[in-house]
């Protein structure tokens, strides 16, 4: 599966089952109409997994994980069963994740496989079986799908003279042993210098700084139940970032880019620490450069305004 | 990096005599400093089996103290005494009331697995900090924290819908919490949200917040779920001794039936 030559994976990627999950369709609303006004642009297609259910995100593992191995494995089910997919592409992080560790317990642990064998036979669908199926991320997607030489081609706003943060997050890497393709040598995604996000800005003309906090905790699991914890991560992230010369920090992530807004205000209203480097998703700037309107890719929606920070760069 | 050690000597256990003479020798001051002894009665020998008889603990056993997950720990950067280390130590030598001194800070693990990423022995050490959280709260050492309060409210609203609502999210753990909604640094959140979003879309998120977001022909899934977690609850309890009470009274009612 991971040894897939790039040739065929363009084809595999060309048109993919979409798990949009629960952030999109709700603070992450913006991520969701740009990875979409990108993907179309980029003439690659998703097919929404039909009457999908939550991952369970970072928050069900802690209850139980085995009944996080089953939320997403129904997920799975549906797009290897009913829509017969091969492929499934996850834009949140928290997604991407869960999907991978249902994966990888269900190949590897007998009791996750019981568990979920059961639950599901009393849902009424199909077990999800390991292996039926590849769990990508919209990097995957748009990196292996379409690639940066294509995107080099399509690019009518180079983002020329931006200088970006390419921002990662926890769950796009850790732990290590859910991502058996990624460490694979070239061409392959790196869990301790990923660049996969960094490779597709450049392609489309942005000038990444060099940034330390790449795969940095902005602490989302206690966003709310330990606000001061996670009010000082993201200040240390926003900090690291702009000490390196960064307009942007690129996200792709809903909970990551949410995090980093909320506790960009929170840190300005409650400890008086202000930043003002802009976030934006990748899929948001990678549709300004390929010409789409800022509203298209909903730029007005985020909380950090950068919509006067592009027309000063001249791409609006 | 240095491996972040934990000393095993207590602040408060080292004395020191301001004025004091031994033999005709003044030894006040530093001279003086000696080390309190203190007798540890309470071991719990089966801690270690406790904490991997809840998810996320299996792997305990594995740890070889190296310190790695302490060392690359995002949460021991901004507070030293969150040693994940020191706590799989206490907890393999059934050091209980060792372990109750953090109680209160332990829950605070973010989730980030930079310590499984770097554990050379796959302890999970991510999952052992859940396990000892879950544990802390299973024997009633600590009141419910937070953290657990939100779990608890995203995981209840998943299995009866099979999706969340974010606003309904916040609301509940707000209410949970008894926690004012209306913080200020949320306010200012929402007015920069409000800035340039159309009406419409603030409708449609309105909206969101009454139409409860579903997955259709969910019912089924919701009972197989719920029976599941009944199912693990009362294995956990047991596993903790938690379910002896039970246990006796069924007995007892089982033998005055009998004797009756
Ligand atoms: S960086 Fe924060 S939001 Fe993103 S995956 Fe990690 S914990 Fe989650
Ligand atoms: S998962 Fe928890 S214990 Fe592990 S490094 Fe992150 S905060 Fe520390
Ligand atoms: S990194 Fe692993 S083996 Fe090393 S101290 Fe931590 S849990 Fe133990």
């Amino acid at each position: 599966m991971s040894d897939t030559p790039v040739e065929d994976k363009k084809a595999k990627y060309q048109r993919v089952a979409y798990y949009p999950g629960c952030a999109l369709e709700g603070t992450g609303h913006a991520y969701n109409r740009s990875t979409k006004a990108v993907g179309k642009a980029l003439g690659l297609e998703l097919d929404e997994v039909k009457n999908w259910n939550c991952c369970g995100a970072m928050e069900v593992k802690n209850i139980d994980p085995k009944i996080q191995t089953y939320l997403s494995s129904r997920v799975m089910s549906i797009a290897a069963n009913e829509m017969h997919a091969d492929v499934v592409m996850a834009p949140c992080n928290g997604c991407y994740h869960n999907l991978k560790k249902a994966e990888h317990d269900l190949a590897h642990d007998a009791g996750s496989r019981e568990v979920v064998d059961r639950i599901s036979q009393k849902a009424g669908h199909a077990t999800y079986q390991a292996g039926q199926l590849e769990t990508i991320h919209a990097l995957d997607w748009i990196k292996q799908g379409v690639g940066e030489e294509e995107l080099k081609k399509r690019v009518k706003n180079s983002l020329k003279g931006l200088k970006v943060a390419n921002y990662y997050g926890c769950m796009y890497t850790r732990p290590r042993h859910i991502f058996p393709e990624k460490d694979r040598g070239p061409g392959s995604e790196s869990t301790s210098q990923p660049h996969f996000m960094d490779d597709l800005l450049e392609a489309a003309g942005a000038e990444n700084v060099d940034f330390a906090l790449k795969t940095a905790c902005c602490g989302g699991a206690h966003t709310l139940s330990d606000s001061d914890t996670s009010t000082k991560l993201v200040l240390n992230i926003l900090r690291a970032a702009e000490a390196a010369g960064a307009d942007v920090i690129a996200t792709e992530c809903p909970t990551c880019h949410s995090g980093l807004e909320m506790h960009q205000v929170r840190a300005e209203t409650v400890l008086g620490q202000k930043t003002t480097v802009k976030m934006m998703y990748f899929t948001q700037l990678l549709g300004v450069a390929l010409g789409l309107a800022p509203r298209k890719v909903g730029l007005h929606e985020n909380v950090s305004d950068g919509i006067e920070l592009l027309k000063s760069k001249g791409l609006e | 990096m240095p491996i972040h050690e934990q000393s095993l000597i207590r602040p408060e256990n080292l004395k020191t005599h301001d004025k004091l003479v031994i033999d005709g020798i003044d030894v006040s001051g530093h001279w003086s400093t000696f080390i309190e002894s203190r007798v540890v009665t309470d071991y719990n020998e089966r801690l270690q089996e406790e904490i991997a008889a809840l998810p996320g603990g299996e792997h305990i056993h594995r740890c070889w103290q190296c310190g790695s997950c302490t060392n690359s720990c995002t949460v021991n950067a901004v507070n030293p005494d969150f040693n994940p280390r020191y706590w799989i130590y206490l907890i393999r030598l059934g050091m209980e009331s060792e372990l109750l001194r953090d109680k209160d800070i332990i829950w605070q693990c973010v989730s980030c697995n930079k310590c499984t990423y770097a554990c050379p022995r796959d302890v999970f050490p991510e999952g052992v900090m859940k396990a000892t959280a879950h544990w802390l709260e299973l024997k009633g050492h600590t009141p419910k924290s937070k953290s657990m309060h939100f779990d608890e409210e995203f995981s209840e609203q998943v299995v009866a819908t099979g999706k969340i609502e974010e606003g309904r999210i916040i609301r509940g753990f707000f209410a949970r919490t008894a926690q004012p909604l209306m913080q200020p640094w949320l306010i200012e959140m929402a007015r920069r949200l409000a800035r340039h979003l159309p009406i419409k879309l603030g409708m449609l998120m309105g909206l969101a917040a009454l139409i409860r977001p579903r997955t259709r022909r969910w019912g089924k899934a919701r009972r197989a779920l719920e029976e599941y977690v009944d199912e693990q609850q009362t294995k956990q309890r047991a596993a903790l001794g938690l379910g002896d009470l039970v246990e006796m009274a069924k007995a007892e009612l089982n033998g005055a039936g009998k004797r009756g």
